[in-house]
């Protein structure tokens, strides 16, 4: 879901890096204002997580590959402005380290995986964990399905890019400048995969990670009570 | 804070481990992921490569570019993509505790805790 160099034209990389900034003002005002000294360890290791989770790519025998994120994992323990900020980390050390996703498309990743993922999984793990005690099953499964509505939402944010930019971009023979996909083959390609397949990954691991917590350190799963999260 | 320890010796593992992401799509013939492709393969895709495509992917050259080193072996690809795994996470772990502190900073002074 790394959207190379060279896929997107100066439009959409312009537009998600004018989404972005404001989105990275925001967060860094959320956090210094929610963010404890004793959480920053936290911190570190979901951006470590999400960059970890990232190189285990998936196979989709004979097709294609995809991996878990581990964005909404970050969003449950520590809120979605936090994951925001401990994503973009870890997706602007994979771009200008190992290449992975793109320089100009860097704000286009980040507003996938670390805006519309924790965003739309937390809202998903809220609805179904509520006020449940930190040991509830509700938990864990509102973290797996947050975890697989999250993924699958960023990758149909990532076909929907991919599928305008034929439209926005194109010669005078109809031949795409950037990514050649129409919107009718990027999104649906990009979203049966992650509802098959990498969805699932996700969900499980989000799940099974949140699980051990509520076990091992249920302190953890405790830091974001609806009371204190929903404040603005 | 022991189990934070365990979450961070968990990460080491993962990242020892994490060649796994490379070999197990190798095995399963499965290809680059949908919108990744080099250029040679959207050729293959496509029958042309998009004109200004090349122009922007030759925009920055990553010092570890998909995670490999030098040395084009299967163990060295191996071996790098596992020492990727361990340099990324120390960068990532000291950019975020770095943001992190900074952000953190007003704390004392607000004196809220909850």
């Amino acid at each position: 879901m790394h959207i190379p160099d060279g896929y997107l034209g100066p439009t959409t990389c312009a537009a998600s890096y004018a989404v972005m900034i404001p989105l990275w003002a925001v967060a860094s005002r959320k956090l210094a204002q929610s963010l404890k000294s004793r959480q920053v360890p936290l911190l570190a290791l979901g951006s470590a997580f999400s960059f970890v989770i990232m190189m285990f790519n998936v196979p989709i025998p004979g097709g294609t590959t995809g991996h878990a994120v581990g964005a909404v994992l970050v969003a449950v323990l520590l809120g979605p402005w936090a994951a925001c900020v401990a994503v973009s980390i870890a997706l602007i050390v994979q771009a200008l380290m190992f290449g992975d996703g793109g320089i100009t498309a860097l704000g286009a990743n980040c507003l996938n995986m670390a805006v519309i993922m924790p965003f739309v999984g937390y809202g998903v793990y809220r609805l179904i964990a509520g006020a449940s005690p930190t040991t509830s099953r509700r938990r864990w499964v509102g973290a797996g399905a947050g975890g697989y509505v999250g993924l699958v939402a960023s990758a149909a944010a990532t076909g929907v890019m991919f599928g305008l930019q034929p439209l926005l971009a194109h010669d005078a023979a109809g031949r795409a400048l950037y990514a050649p996909y129409p919107l009718s083959v990027a999104l649906p390609a990009m979203l049966a995969s992650h509802l098959l397949v990498f969805g699932w990954v996700e969900a499980l691991a989000t799940g099974l990670v949140v699980a051990y917590l509520q076990r091992h350190a249920p302190t953890l799963i405790a830091a974001t009570k609806p009371a204190v999260e929903v404040q603005p | 804070m022991k189990a934070h320890r365990k979450l961070w010796i968990g990460l080491l593992v993962l990242s020892v481990l994490s060649p796994l992401g490379l070999l197990l799509p190798a095995w399963l013939g499965a290809g680059s992921a949908w919108g990744e492709w080099s250029a040679e393969e959207i050729k293959g895709l496509i029958g042309y490569v998009p004109a200004r495509m090349g122009r922007l992917s030759s925009l920055w050259h990553a010092p570890l570019p998909d995670y490999a080193g030098p040395g084009a072996s299967p163990l060295a690809r191996i071996a790098w993509y596992a020492a990727s795994a361990l340099v990324g996470l120390g960068l990532v772990v000291g950019l975020s505790l770095l943001l992190g502190r900074w952000l953190a900073r007003n704390e004392q002074s607000t004196g809220v805790d909850n």
